[in-house]
């Protein structure tokens, strides 16, 4: 039977009547050695393990993750995705992954509901109009698709949206990227997975790294694990807002400090929100599943934490423009809020590379949009992995750029106001 | 929302705080003696743990004053709050 089959409609009939489905991933038991560990089995590390095996032929790979696979912030975030960022680095790495969601459902065999409805970037003082502007004259030097609308044409757009002027904060105008949307997150997971699984990649879930080995001249030799010691000579860490802790295994410190980051639900309605919109100014981003929820998502705590909870003061203020923005919310009901913990670099801008230590490669510093560079940030990363130097589109983001002043100013591109 | 002890005002919601990252991050004293990966630390490298940190706050809409904390990153309790030039408590 082909892979197509697996999901057809007389499956789904033949499972609905009680027949259980098969496992699509294998639940490996860790091995002594593999040519290359990674650490963390979320969005990124998944995709990596993928890339790995599919570009680069390197199929003995173990993915390591103390808790449940996608459980951390694949699981928790808003699952926008768009590629309008200012600086040319920034730009052709989201680019890269905007084109590689577009065939990834195709790719994975596996529907990861990548819809791309729009991302309406609300303007609401005279700098937001400069800024947008700039940012749409920018993307549309780099080729990527952005667009400026009045505040009339983001009505048309997006009919729910209050733009009446006499409110604290009124719509001037909005920046509309059309390719940008949002997926299913954990579809991403489960799909790298099961496709990552099929190609030899062992996934092997609560089994914490405790440690990393080095030999004499200080190169990775393996890991310590919850399971015992793993023996590898490459190990990619992906391990989003715990990247501080893991990477102090190895003895190094990193530019990043850990944020809780808010989300939250509505109970479900028929479909009223046909777009993503997001507003810096107020601080929110509003979405609708296909369930029916309104995905919220609110700011950071002022503190570093590592809670995975947030101030109810912050997701309040959120609903506070939520229901400003959109007046025929107010009377909506949340069902539930969570916390995931984000790791933020001093210039917005991710780091994915090579680290002092031999052997040892990180990708962290996504901060609040992770999510959107899933496929990109693994297929960089992979290959950066496989051949012990960066990828092309990777180099900028190198952790060094902390040493060297090339930083990639990204703060206002970053949305979520840290 | 924390309750931040204040060393001059007392217990105040942590709204009237601005929060000022890690406490105790030294200047170079002479910024041309040091090297860039010294100097680059100094500005970017954070401990950034999952446990016991030392951390500014600033009483914003209080006293306006500066002040550190020792708080648990994992539990958001506060163990301790003392003046700019003091030591943490051990």
């Amino acid at each position: 039977m082909g892979e197509a089959a697996r999901f057809s409609f007389l499956s789904l009939l033949r499972h609905g009547l009680g027949k259980a489905w098969d496992r699509q991933w294998r639940d490996a038991q860790p091995k002594a050695a593999y040519d290359v560990v990674i650490v963390g089995a979320g969005g990124h590390g998944l995709a990596t393990a993928y890339y790995l095996a599919k570009e680069h032929g390197i199929r003995d790979v173990a993915v390591l993750d103390k808790g449940w696979l996608g459980g951390g912030n694949t699981g928790r975030n808003t699952t926008i995705i768009r590629s309008n960022y200012l600086q040319p680095e920034s730009a052709a790495l989201y680019e890269h992954a905007l084109k590689l969601w577009e065939g990834l459902a195709q790719e994975l065999n596996y529907n990861v509901m990548y819809s791309p409805r729009g991302v309406l970037m609300l303007a609401h003082t005279r700098h937001d109009v400069q800024v947008f502007k700039r940012h749409v004259h920018a993307n549309r030097l780099h080729g990527i698709d952005n667009e400026w609308l009045t505040s009339a044409q983001a009505k048309a757009f997006c009919p729910p949206l209050d733009v009446s002027q006499g409110v604290r904060y009124p719509v001037l105008g909005a920046a509309l990227q059309r390719r940008g949307g949002v997926a299913r997150h954990d579809a991403v997971a489960w799909g790298y997975a099961r496709a990552a699984s099929a190609m030899g990649v062992d996934i092997i879930q609560n089994c914490a790294v405790t440690g990393i080995a080095r030999d004499a001249v200080g190169a990775v030799t393996g890991v310590e694990t919850t399971r015992g010691p793993i023996a590898a000579r490459r190990v990619g860490v992906a391990t989003a807002g715990h990247t501080s802790v893991v990477m102090a295994m190895a003895g190094v410190r990193m530019p990043l400090e850990s944020f809780p980051l808010q989300a939250l639900v509505s109970e479900p309605v028929k479909p009223v929100m046909p777009c993503v919109v997001m507003s810096n100014t107020v601080h929110a981003y509003i979405s609708q599943s296909d369930k029916g929820e309104l995905v919220i998502g609110a700011g950071t705590d002022a503190y570093t934490s590592y809670s995975q909870a947030g101030g109810l003061h912050i997701s309040r203020e959120t609903l506070e423009a939520v229901c400003e923005l959109f007046p025929s919310f107010r009377r909506l009901r949340m069902l539930r809020n969570w916390g995931g913990i984000v790791d933020t670099t001093p210039d917005r801008s991710p780091i994915v590379g090579l680290t002092p230590v031999p052997g040892l490669f990180v990708n962290c510093g996504w901060g609040t949009g992770g999510f959107k560079a899933t496929p990109g940030s693994g297929h960089v990363f992979a290959a950066t992995i496989a051949r012990g130097e960066p990828h092309s589109i990777a180099a900028p983001f190198s952790l060094d750029r902390f040493v060297t002043g090339r930083l990639i100013d990204e703060a206002a591109a970053a949305a979520v106001a840290h | 929302m924390l309750l931040i002890p204040c060393p001059w005002c007392g217990p105040r919601p942590e709204s009237e705080f601005r929060y000022g990252g890690q406490a105790h991050v030294v200047r170079p004293p002479d910024p041309s003696a040091v090297d860039d990966a010294a100097w680059g630390a100094y500005l970017y490298l954070r401990d950034n743990p999952k446990g016991r940190h030392a951390e500014r706050w600033r009483h914003l809409h209080g006293c306006g004053r500066f002040f550190n904390c020792v708080r648990d990153t994992v539990s958001d309790r506060i163990v301790a709050s003392y003046k700019p030039g003091e030591a943490p408590p051990s």
